[in-house]
């Protein structure tokens, strides 16, 4: 796979062997509307990939259809080594999506106790989860006594508390303040590097997509495509230097750049046709 | 213009500009208010209630005075709290049976959209159709009269707790559905976790609802029943009184009925607060 070659140079999350690939997936809803055309794509094990495009490019349907949400109505998806199981997904939604009536606790006990595993045995992995989100102290607290971030935070440990193989997540941050996501974009990070998980991230946000990922797929809309896979070459750990390096800054235009082509591309089938970067 | 005042848990002295005192001080007279001011209008309405019944030279028994009430209630005791008791029996059997019957039928109606669309207008007929008019028929077919108090309170309590359960059910958080399925949560999983919560701050509207309801309910049953049966509630002491132009202790059974709904209502109210206290927004408010 060509598509490797990228992520190789991403510093110290060196990129494994493809982990899944979309075979010209496509989704058309029952009102007729073209959600997504064919999406090419594959995805390495250790990636951080970025799924950035402007709203309606189907980034987030791509998304669903990873975590087996919703079923592509042409193409498919190639799990190497086999399909996941459930627990090997983790997801995050745009909203954190707690139980409202549950303890911070239960919210992330929750994956494990609907696989039957009591609240005993669940303790440790769930403090442990809480800890590394930097939640501790807050287990008996219920989801409104907590702010936006740390809700979202809670919303993390739920999902990697099965340990999953790929972390999918919706625009996650997209309702935070911008200080706030800056330091959930810094856990998020240091949570990937210890974990080694492989992450995809939809977001619309050039800035956040540079910083965090690996691999940026840039759509475009009206019919969802991907308009191009642009590798992110800069080494990690990335921290509040790199944030105001030259080098990102550079990064951030380029990707900008291609975000604005992508949008002026409306309408058309692409000059460059889809995934011309992945092949 | 400042002025010390005192606030707080630690009797700290924080020093409140004009605007923010004012509004401290409008608060306190507020809360004392909303205590104060019904209760006031509500002994000035029983001192007019007698002065009316003084100045008209109005007789016993068609308008006792309020002491005579009184003195009706503390004289026929254990006659009246004997019937307070059947009726507060049939109230509370019928809202346990409404409870049972209306979560149970909308669990029931929640495991499929095909099971709610066949049978939610049946439900619907039952409570729009008058209980006064379906209870000749109930007295034909059931023989037990408590039996037919209870079928009359129940039919008349179990919708609200019906039609909001099953609002609640259905009305869960799509993403936190997408979150149970990835998780690979069975249909009984989501239930006991998810939708059954969910519902709870609707389940407990409803049950308000029915309380008064069920007390509604267990009276016009008697009411109904009365003339064909032995019943000794609240109702038959009233129509009893009726009959005989016994003012005071009618005054006295209606007083029963309004103070036992009442309490109802309170101690519905106090569940539902105590239940959703820590997450729900209703609860909320009503601490603020």
């Amino acid at each position: 796979m060509t598509a490797a070659v990228p992520t190789t140079l991403a510093g110290s999350q060196g990129s494994g062997a493809p982990l899944l690939a979309l075979h010209g997936v496509g989704k058309t809803f029952s009102n007729g509307v073209a959600a997504l055309d064919t999406i090419d794509l594959t995805i390495n094990e250790g990636d951080f990939l970025s799924l950035l495009g402007p709203s309606g490019c189907g980034k987030s349907t791509a998304l669903r259809i990873i975590a087996g949400l919703s079923t592509p109505t042409s193409g498919g998806l190639d799990w190497r080594g086999g399909a996941l199981d459930r627990s090997g997904i983790g997801f995050v939604f745009q909203e954190p999506t707690l139980l409202p009536w549950a303890s911070v606790f239960d919210n992330v006990w929750l994956p494990l106790r609907l696989r039957g595993v009591s609240k005993a045995k669940a303790a440790p992995a769930v403090m442990e989860m809480l800890a590394r989100v930097h939640l501790d102290g807050f287990a008996q607290a219920v989801p409104r006594e907590l702010s936006g971030g740390m809700k979202m935070r809670v919303s993390i440990a739920r999902a990697m508390v099965t340990k999953p193989r790929v972390l999918l997540m919706d625009e996650p941050f997209a309702a935070l303040d911008e200080i706030t996501r800056f330091k959930l974009n810094n856990d998020l990070l240091e949570l990937w590097q210890d974990e080694r998980f492989t992450a995809i991230f939809v977001t619309h946000s050039v800035f956040e997509s540079v910083f965090l990922s690996s691999r940026i797929v840039i759509m475009a809309a009206r019919p969802g495509r991907v308009f191009k896979d642009m590798p992110v070459d800069a080494p990690y750990p990335r921290d509040e230097a790199f944030r105001t390096s030259p080098a990102y800054a550079a990064l951030c235009r380029e990707a900008s750049d291609v975000l604005s082509a992508a949008m002026n591309a409306n309408g058309g089938s692409g000059h460059d046709g889809p995934n011309h970067d992945g092949h | 213009m400042t002025a010390p005042i005192m606030t707080g848990t630690e009797s700290r002295v924080v020093r409140l500009d004009a605007e923010e005192a004012r509004r401290l001080r409008q608060q306190r007279v507020e809360r004392i208010g909303r205590w104060l001011l019904p209760l006031l209008i509500m002994i000035a309405a029983i001192w007019l209630w007698d002065r009316i019944c003084v100045w008209n030279e109005i007789p016993k028994y068609i308008l006792p005075r309020p002491l005579e009430v009184l003195q009706t209630l503390h004289d026929d005791a254990g006659l009246l709290f004997t019937s307070l008791l059947f009726t507060l029996k049939i109230t509370f059997l019928s809202l346990l049976l409404a409870v049972v019957g209306g979560v149970g039928l909308s669990v029931l109606f929640a495991q499929s959209k095909w099971v709610e669309m066949s049978f939610f207008p049946f439900a619907i007929v039952l409570q729009v159709t008058p209980i006064v008019a379906i209870f000749p028929l109930i007295n034909i077919y059931v023989n037990n009269q408590t039996a037919k108090l209870l079928l009359c309170a129940w039919i008349v309590a179990f919708f609200p707790i019906l039609s909001n359960t099953t609002l609640g059910l259905n009305s869960v958080d799509r993403n936190l559905r997408d979150l149970f399925r990835l998780n690979g949560a069975s249909r009984w999983q989501e239930l006991w976790h998810l939708r059954l919560p969910a519902a709870m701050p609707y389940f407990l509207g409803g049950l308000k609802i029915a309380g008064g309801l069920s007390l509604i309910g267990a009276v016009v049953a008697e009411f109904v029943a009365g003339a064909s049966g032995q019943a000794s509630g609240l109702a038959s002491r009233i129509i009893e009184a009726g009959y005989r132009l016994n003012a005071p202790r009618l005054f006295a059974a209606l007083i029963l009925i309004s103070l036992t709904g009442i309490v109802i209502f309170l101690v519905l109210s106090l569940i539902s607060h105590l239940v959703l206290r820590r997450w729900h927004e209703s609860a909320l408010k009503q601490e603020g």
